[in-house]
């Protein structure tokens, strides 16, 4: 369904996209995930005929964007980092214009009535979109993506600066369009694209570092085999007694909590789960374990961890 | 395009700035026009309009000083240069709104001539050629408007440098009685707007002029493209 082959896009000597390839199947969730900076917004801007690229192509449908705009830019629906809206016009008008300017065939009423529907927005049509929350105005952004009906939606960044509450909404939503769209979401939030996304191709300093199907990222991140233990009791025995304890290849106290407990952050062999020996091993000693924790990794851990696809020894935060 | 067009005409009457436009022409005119023909006892337009061409160097850039830099800065801009139009139909959408607009208020400013016809007689062709004259320099201005503001997204630097730049094109005709060097002055004289619009007042139908006028309007949407498509690829 979308073809990027080679995109560059040269800033200066700076280089904001350095030969992203990356195709995505009809029907597919992909999450285009980066830090601030890396070049995700360039690429989709590019895919989305805003910006134009240096080198290599990019195709919708099989329609070349360079050479076929118009034709390409009717399959897209674009939800940009800002939602391009007229805080000016209400929600109709807006929609509306919108509508006029995709001259989708269809009919207007029915077809504005249901997206609102979809969206959540049929209760603030005649409103002006100035006087919207952010919820509101980024659900009136994703409407305007939606419609004429694309194949191809692309939204960048949508969650950002919502509450937690909308965000789970906002991702409800694009989980249920992905049923009937191919969907290239961008996002620097990790646990964002393993909630929606079928697939995750990942892009640092402009090029692509990954390319993979969630699961396999997620086996990453998920990695079992370090935790942190919240435990009462005397730190040097505790300590000694985790490294006896048969799995555990590695402890060290990550910092003391609470009055009684410390933090410790453990590493057990692969395919080994020393929870339960821990557990035991603890009750033997009266040491209550009152928390378990898996070691979260943040962004770059998992760039590391995908470009070297070595375990990372480096010990950090707790926190799922 | 026609959607362009249509909001975009709207949205000068969302915002005050289409009413402010058309109440300060519409007062400038009636009172210029009271002035130089009225009170003359004269049914010639001919300073009429010499005058109102300096007030449009105020008047066209309140039409013109958002109609691009406030799309680029409000982002909104992505939403139309993603869409399936042409960057054409875009930019030519936005000039013509503002044309239309300034059109129309001139037309509405006609209706002060009809007092002439109860006092005088005046020479309705010439006054239709001088009207038709404006039209077209209003033309070239809004252009020359649409232009400067795609290259800011700051409203007030648009206006200001439309206002330099219309009353640029007016003042090169008087600059050049000041230059010597023939060359020079040829070419100030054929760059100026005003120059070739005394002939109009006189009655003459001047063809060379109007083409001129709208040459320097096709050029400016020209140019105006040209920005956006080198914004594109840099």
């Amino acid at each position: 369904m979308i073809e990027i082959n080679g995109i560059t896009k040269r800033y200066g000597k700076k280089l904001a996209a350095d030969h992203v390839t990356f195709t995505v199947g009809a029907g597919e969730i992909m999450g285009f995930l980066g830090p601030n900076g890396a070049g995700k917004s360039t690429t989709m801007n590019i895919l989305t005929g805003y910006l134009s690229a240096t080198e290599g192509t990019a195709k919708i449908d099989g329609i070349d964007i360079f050479e076929n705009p118009i034709e390409a830019k009717s399959k897209i629906g674009f939800l940009p980092e800002h939602p391009p809206l007229y805080l000016d016009l209400t929600v109709n008008e807006y929609l509306n214009f919108v509508y006029e300017l995709k001259k989708p065939r269809m009919d207007r009423e029915k077809h504005l009535k249901e997206i609102c529907d979809v969206v959540k927005i049929s209760d603030v049509r005649d409103r002006v979109i100035g006087n919207l929350s952010k919820g509101y105005r980024q659900r009136v952004g994703i409407a305007q993506a939606l419609i004429g009906n694309p194949p191809v939606l692309i939204f960048d960044e949508p969650t950002v600066g919502l509450d937690p509450k909308q965000i789970i909404e906002i991702r409800n939503l694009i989980k249920k369009l992905g049923k009937e769209h191919t969907i290239i979401l961008s996002t620097h939030i990790l646990s964002e694209v393993q909630a929606i996304c079928d697939r995750i191709v990942v892009i640092n300093n402009g090029r692509i570092v990954a390319d993979e199907k969630t699961e396999n990222i997620a086996r990453a991140v998920e990695d079992k085999s370090r935790m942190t233990y919240h435990i009462c009791g005397p730190q040097n025995e505790v300590l000694k007694v985790i490294k006896s304890t048969p799995g555990v290849v590695y402890a060290e106290v990550i910092g003391a909590r609470d009055n009684d407990s410390t933090a410790y952050m453990i590493e057990s062999a692969d395919n080994i789960d020393v929870r339960k020996p821990l557990f035991y091993a603890m009750a033997e000693k009266r040491w209550p374990i009152i928390a378990m924790d898996v070691m979260g990794m943040d962004l770059e851990d998992v760039f590391l961890a995908l470009i070297t696809e070595k375990k990372i020894n480096k010990p950090k935060k707790g926190g799922k | 395009m026609f959607a362009i067009y249509k909001k975009e005409l709207r949205s000068f009457f969302v915002n005050p700035i289409g009413y402010v436009f058309v109440a300060l022409f519409l007062a400038v005119s009636s009172l210029v026009f009271t002035y130089t023909t009225l009170n003359s006892g004269t049914c010639d337009l001919g300073s009429y309009y010499l005058i109102m061409l300096y007030m449009f160097a105020i008047l066209i850039p309140l039409l013109t000083m958002r109609i691009l830099s406030e799309e680029k800065k409000t982002k909104t801009e992505q939403l139309l240069l993603t869409s399936p139009v042409s960057l054409f139909s875009v930019i030519f959408a936005k000039y013509l709104a503002a044309f239309t607009l300034f059109a129309g208020t001139l037309l509405a400013s006609c209706l002060n001539f009809v007092v002439l016809y109860f006092y005088g007689e005046p020479n309705t062709p010439v006054m239709f050629a001088t009207t038709l004259g404006i039209l077209m320099i209003g033309s070239a201005f809004v252009a020359i408007g649409v232009f400067v503001s795609a290259c800011t997204e700051n409203q007030l630097v648009s206006a200001l440098v439309t206002i330099v730049s219309i009353l640029s094109t007016l003042v090169l005709s008087i600059l050049a009685g000041y230059v010597n060097f023939t060359p020079l002055r040829v070419v100030m004289k054929w760059l100026s707007v005003f120059d070739r619009f005394s002939r109009f007042t006189t009655g003459y139908f001047d063809v060379v002029a109007l083409l001129y006028y709208i040459s320097i309007t096709v050029i400016f949407i020209f140019l105006t493209i040209r920005v956006y498509e080198k914004r594109r690829w840099e």
